[in-house]
């Protein structure tokens, strides 16, 4: 019985984790990426689907939510020492934390891309030239990934040198083409 | 020396009677009619046009005339253009288009305004919408009949002995 509470409890907390209302309450997350997001074709767009914060930060599988969840502790403690407590300390450290996120969703195949765009129900017809060319080789072969050409779709991109030098990209990547 | 001057009153008389039955004959005057705004009248708003796609071939557009700067052949919608990034540069950079097979930049970004060639982009060159824009397949608001040199020297020729 006790078991089931703790269990029933744990995962509705461990739910309203994964919620956008939850991820903006700080406002770390609300004056800066949240408001970037707001411009993109993630968050508006014509039919009205949208992507919220959890749908590409956070693994839908539970084990894998589980996994980053624990990883994101470390945000609490930012959070309680103002790591990114003002606009020009978020902006330094910008580029570190993107490449973060980039080498995660490199690591795992874009997996958070991926439980929406599936490749195999991709039809190149309805692409442009360019980009079912790039999909139709590079990504075909799983020589590249979602986020190695795709880089701040939905937040903006960090100062990176120009022209950005294959070095600085790829870690991270291929640009958007 | 009398009579001429009567008879210029006289027709000045009769032009302005002319004049005013002109006036008074016309129907009430139409409202300017601006190409680019419309009918509408000029305290009103108008209803915006909806939204075109943008252009998404990749095909080159012809220049009008040799200096234009090319179209943007492609969309560029949430394309990051500030101070921190240039998202054109990804592809159009000269050290990235063996990999993207872009068009790069031609030499002329890289001079300064003296003419020297610098090893980066000119920053008076780096924001690229200032010169070139994607196009959106729509009817021309204003009749445009431009013709760049080849087709009109082409289509009339000087005639003989004037220069």
């Amino acid at each position: 019985m006790a078991g089931i509470v703790f269990w029933g409890g744990f995962n509705t907390a461990l739910e309203l984790t994964n919620t956008e209302p939850f991820c903006t309450s700080c406002h770390e997350m609300r004056d800066n990426v949240y408001v970037e997001l707001q411009s993109t074709i993630h968050f508006s767009n014509r039919s009205g689907v949208r992507a919220k914060c959890p749908d590409c930060h956070v693994p839908h599988a539970w084990t894998d939510k589980i996994a980053r969840k624990m990883q994101a502790s470390k945000e609490v403690w930012g959070k309680l020492f103002g790591t990114i407590s003002t606009r020009e300390k978020f902006e330094a450290r910008r580029l570190e934390l993107a490449q973060h996120e980039w080498a995660r969703l490199k690591a795992n195949d874009s997996l958070e891309c991926r439980n929406c765009h599936g490749f195999d129900y991709m039809d190149f017809t309805r692409q442009s030239p360019r980009a079912a060319e790039q999909h139709g080789t590079l990504l075909a072969s799983g020589e590249r990934t979602c986020i190695d050409c795709h880089k701040g779709i939905s937040h903006r991109l960090p100062a990176l040198p120009t022209p950005a030098p294959r070095a600085a990209l790829s870690a991270t990547a291929r640009t958007q083409r | 020396m009398s009579g001429r001057r009567t008879a210029r009153c006289v027709a000045g008389v009769a032009l302005a009677a002319f004049v005013a039955c002109a006036w008074a004959a016309q129907p009430a005057q139409p409202a300017l009619a601006d190409p680019l705004r419309g009918p509408t009248p000029i305290l009103d708003e108008p209803h915006p046009p909806p939204l075109q796609n943008q252009e998404n071939k990749d095909v080159r557009r012809v220049r009008s005339h040799p200096m234009q700067p090319p179209t943007i052949p492609h969309k560029i919608d949430g394309y990051q253009l500030d101070r921190d990034v240039n998202r054109c540069l990804f592809c159009h950079a000269r050290a990235r288009i063996e990999e993207t097979r872009a068009i790069p930049l031609s030499v002329t970004h890289y001079m300064d305004r003296d003419g020297n060639v610098r090893g980066d982009v000119s920053p008076r060159r780096y924001f690229c919408t200032q010169c070139h824009v994607p196009q959106d397949e729509v009817k021309p608001l204003v009749e445009n009949r431009f013709e760049d040199f080849e087709t009109a020297s082409r289509r009339a020729p000087a005639p003989a002995g004037k220069r």
